[in-house]
């Protein structure tokens, strides 16, 4: 099965990346989110340091979902979900490469920006590297629990706006460990908030495919 | 291979309503079957039926193939090829990138060039699809509809949009189709010209 599936990874990947695709803006609202706070702040570097964390998790979470509601609503309104429904892929294949497609186009991207963003903040070394840790680790659960959104607000028309209401309650757990983390690295302490982080992203990552997949079937048939 | 396609006293239900009930229906492999209707009479949610969409309220459709009678949607899917009235296209892909996809996402290898030429829009390759005009879009459709290579075609007004050749081409590929064993079941309000079978659907 891995030729449909990387086929459907790599469309989604190069429709990311286009025109009216997600990848870019992402990004700039990542970047943009960043240089406000220290400029609204002020430049109480002690200060900054210490709230970093929590930003850049916080902006990273809400770039992440500028471009979830698109992931299943496009190809639902255009008719492709159909096509691709009746492929050799299982429905829960077509959500694990969604999925994955996100993370390449979004969460990665997010995470290799994070240490530059955190110059704007003067957070240190280790603190830079937490951080970027933390957003490795965790961006892919923020995907995940984000295609469950996403694919059970498919069919609405303005599936968007709600859709921040029901992830962002979910993903309070991995902003609190991934901010935890860099905080944790400021004070050099361990506070064990990363083996946290990997075990939220990791089953949010393996369970959200067969929850994401229920809600296509739902969908579809409505 | 698929043998044949038989509905056993089908029944829709799309909210409260009930769209059609009792429906019974059988078509054989190298047969094509023409659904008819009044606007919302069922036949969309018919297609949907057969496609695994949609379950039945009560009925069975079972499709008879060399490996076995298959009653489960999701499986049949793998037999069916979906031409519905959305394109499935894509404004930012290239006509050959977008044929591409289809052909890889259904594990087809080779060049989808000679298809593209079949359906008359091998002139447009390596133009976005946001160019395409109705009509050409539904051709891309019939193209990945061929490429497909599956046995039961379901097709939703296959004519709207296309130009006298185009219904030429779209009566000539499911003609051939049907004599290389296929099946067709479409719905749509011109004449197939195929000898098809009709099937009326009445408002229940």
């Amino acid at each position: 099965m891995s030729g449909p599936f990387v086929s459907l990874l790599m469309r989604d990947l190069k429709l990311a990346g286009r025109s009216g695709g997600s990848a870019a803006l992402a990004l700039a609202f990542f970047a943009l989110v960043a240089t406000l706070v220290p400029l609204g702040v002020g430049a109480d570097l002690r200060l900054l340091a210490r709230i970093a964390g929590g930003v850049l998790w916080v902006g990273a979470v809400l770039a992440a979902l500028l471009s979830l509601d698109r992931l299943y609503q496009g190809d639902f309104d255009d008719g492709s979900l159909d096509v691709i429904a009746l492929s050799p892929l299982s429905l829960e294949q077509v959500a694990l490469a969604k999925l994955l497609a996100h993370w390449f186009s979004t969460g990665l991207p997010l995470t290799l920006l994070s240490p530059l963003l955190a110059l704007l903040f003067g957070l240190p070394g280790p603190g830079t590297w937490a951080l970027f840790l933390s957003l490795l680790i965790g961006t892919p659960a923020v995907s995940a629990v984000g295609a469950i959104g996403a694919s059970l607000t498919l069919s609405l028309k303005r599936g968007g706006l709600i859709l921040p209401l029901i992830i962002l309650p979910l993903l309070a757990p991995a902003v609190i460990f991934g901010a935890g983390a860099v905080t944790a690295a400021l004070d050099h302490l361990s506070n064990g908030a990363l083996g946290l982080l990997s075990a939220f992203s990791l089953a949010a990552v393996l369970l959200s495919p067969f929850a994401a997949a229920a809600c296509v079937r739902l969908n579809l048939a409505g | 291979m698929i043998s044949s396609l038989t509905a056993e006293k089908l029944a829709c239900v799309r909210g409260e309503r009930r769209v059609f009930t009792d429906l019974v229906f059988r078509v054989a492999a190298g047969e094509a079957l023409v659904v008819e209707g009044a606007n919302g009479a069922g036949k969309t949610s018919l297609l949907r039926l057969i496609a695994g969409f949609l379950t039945p309220a009560s009925g069975a459709i079972v499709l008879n193939t060399d490996k076995g009678a298959i009653n489960d949607g999701e499986e049949r899917g793998h037999y069916t090829g979906w031409l519905g009235h959305q394109d499935a296209i894509k404004p930012q892909l290239s006509v050959g990138e977008q044929l591409e996809f289809f052909a890889r996402l259904y594990g087809v290898q080779g060049t989808v060039l000679p298809v593209l030429e079949r359906v008359g829009i091998a002139r447009q390759r390596e133009l976005p699809c946001r160019y395409l005009s109705a009509g050409q879009k539904k051709r891309l459709g019939l193209a990945r509809l061929l490429l497909s290579g599956r046995g039961l075609w379901l097709l939703d007004e296959p004519f709207a949009a296309l130009d006298t050749a185009g219904r030429g081409l779209a009566a000539d590929l499911m003609r051939s189709h049907c004599s290389a064993g296929g099946m067709v079941i479409a719905a749509t309000h011109d004449p197939l010209g195929l000898g098809a079978r009709v099937l009326r659907l009445e408002a229940a």
